[in-house]
């Protein structure tokens, strides 16, 4: 299921060499555009809320920073910081997954794959997910599904609307079988959290597949996504397998989504908050 | 008797066609040999018994996926009267690797009350043209669509919806993908969650990632005795993650995806029991094992209102692999 994070460490692997990632931002000072190639002031593209201030391209970014341009200054409270991935299955594969959680807490000082809680939006209070790509690629083991879940009965409890951003490669191998029970457990809070009549708005950013986009991310009542995010339930080296053929181009993105009919819009990010804020507005009943 | 046998049945095998060859002989009158049939056969059980008694994960999982493991139209065809095939999603197309249709199950006595069931399920193929026409078991966003139907009109006329999972995945293909297999398969859970009758959900195969738990959110959740149920399947856990298939044993034995397994998790609600040597050796024991559990089940689930059961199994789900 999610095959990108290990594309991506490929990528990551090959590019260090070449001082420049695809996804995040390096260390360096200047930063290569994997859009456009253009060589850009580091400091330049953070300002630009990490989007090529040339060809438009989002980078990736981490849950932090989607914080910061969603969330009114300061007004972001974290919830359920306390859970902490356990290895029920005891897994091991060419690491333990024991020390792949020890690793990627000390990459990006965070517990797990998401971060959640409450804030306001311009104003408007909701509850919120946030992604982390940097974590294990963003994938849904037990404690992304506990924090979804969650989010949505603090929501229920509290009557807010939910927004969730996305950026995963899918469920999370290494906890087998629970992984993928989080499928239908985050959809079954959907269900309830439905009664509220409230909104649930799912932002896709790049990527979102597997798992992740086959369950909770796919049935929100407005579906947006950012320009060119990869979106889809195989990952495009596996149907490339499968059909023994080139994808198209364009094949799985934002841009392809919106064509097909699977969302409702494709939003820049420094168009999002003001988006949801707008549709907030319109959706709630007060 | 089973065609095709995995190298852990070839000692049965063996005997089989021992036991075979000495049945075409008494018919031919040359001489009696049913003693040695006799013997022969008490043999073969005992070493049915004392391979099954060990098998591994992987032994398992190649079982699940046994060539002559029983589909779901043979539990079909064996436990129901009149059943009706229904066809398409009314949007695209029909997709043959989902079989869905209305019933009865067959009563074992007359003076029982006939029971009306909508049956969905996971279709491989035998031949190499019906199992391309199954796509080998493997749905596109069509199929889960054609079951969202019939999961709506099972509610309508109130009648209990069994889904038999059996599929190696979702289909990855550039169809799929440009028809919403994610959201097809997301609509899926989403719609048996919410309906208001009974779902009961066996694995009688292989339970394969987001194209079972498509068919999977349901009551009550079984296994068969030698079925598989897995985010990933063994070959792509082991290329992906170990990044060498050779290791498929060792990562089929990591997921812990045999019914005894997921049991012992705490994510299925029962095992139903295969005959000796798997179901292959016998579908009508099989198939039989499955009624009774299907039907127990129907009867615990079937007085419940239908608000009630869908606020339960939203709460069942809500809890299931709890962290806190």
């Amino acid at each position: 299921m999610h095959l990108f994070r290990l594309k991506n460490n490929n990528k990551d692997k090959k590019d260090k060499k070449d001082a420049g990632k695809p996804a995040g931002i390096p260390e360096g000072l200047w930063v290569k555009c994997p859009g456009c190639s253009e060589i850009i002031y580091k400091k330049e593209l953070e300002r630009n809320l990490e989007v090529c201030p040339k060809c438009n391209y989002h980078f990736r970014i981490n849950s932090e920073n989607r914080i910061k341009i969603i969330f009114d200054e300061g007004s972001f409270v974290r919830l359920f910081d306390d859970l902490k991935p356990t290895d029920i299955l005891d897994f091991k594969d060419t690491k333990k997954y024991k020390d792949r959680l020890k690793e990627d807490y000390e990459k990006t000082g965070l517990s797990d794959a998401a971060v959640a809680g409450y804030g306001l939006i311009e104003k408007i209070e909701a509850a919120s997910v946030i992604f982390d790509f940097n974590f294990m690629g963003g994938s849904m083991g037990r404690v992304v599904g506990e924090k979804i879940t969650k989010t949505f009965e603090y929501a229920i409890e509290k009557k807010l609307p939910v927004i969730i951003f996305t950026s995963s490669g899918g469920a999370r191998m290494q906890e087998g079988i629970f992984s993928l029970m989080q499928m239908a457990r985050t959809i079954a809070v959907i269900s309830e959290y439905e009664k509220t009549r409230l909104p649930y708005i799912s932002v896709l950013t790049d990527p979102t597949t597997g798992g992740v986009s086959a369950s909770f991310a796919s049935i929100g009542d407005i579906m947006i996504a950012e320009p060119k995010a990869l979106i889809g339930f195989a990952g495009p080296r596996v149907i490339e397998k499968t059909i023994h053929q080139n994808l198209p181009e364009g094949f799985q993105r934002a841009e392809y989504l919106l064509e097909h009919g699977m969302i409702d819009m494709i939003v820049e990010r420094k168009d999002i908050k003001n988006t949801i804020k707008n549709l907030l507005n319109l959706l709630i009943n007060d | 008797m089973a065609a095709y046998l995995l190298d852990f049945e070839k000692p049965i095998g063996e005997l089989e066609n021992k036991i075979e060859e000495l049945k075409t002989f008494n018919l031919s009158g040359i001489a009696n040999v049913d003693e040695e049939i006799k013997n022969l056969e008490t043999k073969r059980d005992k070493v049915i018994n004392e391979i099954f008694k060990n098998l591994n994960s992987w032994q398992i999982a190649q079982l699940s996926r046994h060539p002559s493991r029983p589909y779901t139209l043979d539990y079909i065809d064996i436990i129901t009267d009149n059943f009706i095939e229904m066809h398409g999603d009314r949007a695209f197309m029909d997709d043959r690797s989902v079989v869905g249709g209305f019933g009865f199950i067959k009563k074992d006595n007359a003076a029982l009350k006939p029971q009306r069931v909508l049956i969905v399920g996971h279709q491989k193929g035998r031949t190499t043209k019906d199992k391309m026409q199954r796509n080998f078991g493997m749905s596109n966003p069509e199929g889960y669509r054609k079951a969202q139907r019939l999961f709506k009109l099972a509610e309508k006329y109130l009648i209990p919806i069994i889904t038999l999972i059996d599929t190696p995945g979702a289909y990855p293909g550039l169809g799929a993908e440009e028809r919403g297999q994610s959201e097809a398969i997301a609509r899926s859970i989403y719609t048996l969650l919410n309906i208001k009758v009974p779902v009961i959900s066996v694995i009688i195969g292989e339970g394969g990632s987001g194209g079972a738990i498509a068919f999977g959110a349901a009551d009550k959740v079984f296994m068969l005795e030698y079925s598989i149920y897995s985010v990933i399947s063994p070959e792509g856990c082991a290329s992906i993650l170990y990044k060498d298939v050779a290791r498929t044993e060792e990562a089929a034995n990591a997921l812990k995806l045999t019914a005894k397994d997921l049991l012992n998790l705490k994510i299925i609600d029962g095992i139903i029991p295969e005959p000796l040597g798997g179901s292959h050796r016998n579908k009508f024991d099989a198939a039989a094992n499955l009624k009774n559990t299907i039907i127990e089940a129907i009867n615990d689930l079937k007085n419940k209102k239908p608000d009630i059961i869908r606020d339960e199994r939203i709460k069942k789900w809500i809890n299931i692999g709890r962290t806190s």
